[in-house]
């Protein structure tokens, strides 16, 4: 266990490392302000966290974990539904299919219009977009299971709490973090345009502040802290999988 | 017991309907192994999910101990040809499930699966996932999980059909000596002759073919369940008849 952890470690040193690597070549080659060393951004990381940027990291895990958590709240059950019942797919599959390819992003001056240009308009932008990933992950997921896996139950007369309890949500799960750990890429990306508009708060406010104001340090403070927040979330839902998938690792 | 009467199966296919089964007929008395064997396509496996309330969709009549078959009201131990363990239970909790399902586990269930678990040789094993078992270890656990059921009947598809032929052996005896304790009403699916000729009191023999599968003969097979009868000459004999048999089955219904 502790062998696999230095090498995960090690990996990761690895990963960082080639990428300050390839920063500091860029930054030796261009010679410009618009790319700085990345030893000057390091140098005051910390302090620029710490005084500014600690708030809008705040607002925006914060906008994330609501998305996200409304997507689950709404995805789930409707994605165990159409994949554990066939007439429920037959009506709900058209719905998906046409409304998932919309682009959401060019909904946004509605959903402004609608919901405000305050929290919730971008909390129903991620959403929207997510959504769609859990629902179909876990249909598929659904339909992925054997018909055998359910016999041993169904010839028990279980019930449905108990085919979801011991059948559905255990074998869903891995598509599940999976639907979830792409639900978080995207919604970081789309975090980053909605904060543009309407707030003085979040990660996408602050790189486009610095940016407009030339302060390019604080702009790549910025990017890296939106860099490390993503390896925080990503690695936060790597030990959940381990946790939750322990059979899967076997 | 169980009672099955001029039982019919039909599915839609893409272009046509089509028969699995057709004027079945077999009664199984109480404490008694049935071994059904068959050429492949014969509706056996048809036939068992009929009787474990699977297939709900059939013509005819399926009474167990004189009742409607009700997966709700009876306890019917299933054991598919996959063993049907769950990937991600441990061995305790794949042991454990049919009677959390079935009605809660109690203190009294965990001294018997403990008990059952040293007779299996599978005490060691009960942290573990199944994907870390060998065949004939997830072959135990699936026994274990059906005879701590206790269940009214007991259905097996092609239980052993997976294994290598020595471990195939050293489970029917394993099964046989847990059997024999329990004495549960049991119907095995097989395609082996021999396993059909060990542990089966009576032989169903099923018969294929475009109107479905039926029941071609049934056999009381006085010798089952002694280990010396397998080394005889009548019980190669008889083994071979029972091929050409069912070759000739086979080569009829393609």
């Amino acid at each position: 266990m502790r062998n696999k952890s230095k090498v995960v470690l090690r990996a990761y040193l690895f990963g960082v490392l080639f990428l300050l690597l390839l920063w500091q070549l860029t930054a030796a080659l261009v010679q410009l302000p618009i790319i700085p060393e990345p030893s000057l951004v390091f140098e005051r990381l910390g302090q620029i966290f710490a005084d500014k940027i600690a708030v809008h990291a705040a607002y925006s895990l914060w906008r994330i974990f609501a998305g996200i958590l409304l997507a689950v709240l709404v995805g789930y059950p409707l994605g165990i539904i159409m994949g554990y019942f066939s007439k429920a797919d037959r009506y709900l599959a058209p719905l998906v299919y046409l409304t998932y390819p919309i682009p959401k992003i060019a909904l946004l001056p509605i959903l402004m219009l609608l919901a405000g240009i305050g929290e919730l308009s971008k909390i129903i932008m991620i959403f929207l977009i997510v959504v769609f990933q859990i629902v179909v992950a876990l249909r598929d997921g659904i339909r992925a299971i054997p018909a055998e896996t359910y016999y041993p139950l169904y010839s028990l007369g279980a019930r449905f709490r108990q085919v979801f309890r011991y059948i559905l949500v255990p074998a869903t799960l891995p598509n599940f973090i999976t639907a979830i750990r792409v639900a978080m890429a995207t919604a970081v990306s789309v975090l980053f345009f909605t904060e543009t508009f309407g707030t003085q708060y979040g990660m996408g406010y602050f790189i486009m502040d610095a940016w407009l104001r030339v302060n390019y340090l604080e702009m790549y403070t910025g990017i890296v802290i939106l860099s490390l927040m993503g390896l925080f979330l990503f690695g936060l839902l790597d030990i959940l999988e381990a946790r939750l998938c322990r059979w899967q690792m076997k | 017991m169980i009672e099955v009467k001029n039982l019919a199966v039909s599915y839609s296919g893409l272009k046509q309907k089509n028969t699995a089964l057709q004027n079945v007929s077999l009664t199984v008395p109480q404490g008694t192994v049935c071994a059904v064997i068959g050429p492949s396509g014969c509706g056996k496996s048809t036939l068992l999910k009929v009787i474990a309330g699977l297939i709900t969709d059939f013509a005819g009549q399926v009474r167990i101990n004189g009742g409607e078959v009700s997966p709700k009201k009876l306890r019917i131990g299933f054991m598919p040809q996959n063993y049907g363990l769950l990937p991600w239970q441990t061995v305790a909790d794949n042991i454990r499930l049919a009677c959390r399902i079935k009605d809660g586990w109690t203190e009294a269930r965990a001294a018997k699966m403990e008990a059952l678990c040293q007779k299996l040789g599978i005490e060691d094993l009960l942290s573990r996932y199944p994907q870390e078992l060998s065949g004939g270890q997830q072959q135990r656990v699936s026994l274990a999980r059906v005879f701590l059921l206790e269940p009214d009947i007991l259905l097996m598809d092609e239980p052993f059909s997976a294994l290598d032929a020595i471990t195939r052996e050293e489970m029917q005896d394993v099964f046989r000596d847990l059997w024999e304790e329990a004495g549960i009403t049991t119907i095995l699916v097989t395609h082996y002759v021999e396993e059909a000729l060990y542990l089966g009191q009576q032989i169903v023999l099923m018969a294929g073919g475009q109107s479905g599968g039926t029941v071609a003969e049934v056999m009381e097979n006085k010798w089952q369940g002694s280990r010396a009868w397998k080394t005889t000459t009548e019980f190669f004999a008889k083994s071979q008849e029972l091929k050409e048999k069912i070759k000739a089955m086979g080569a009829r219904q393609s």
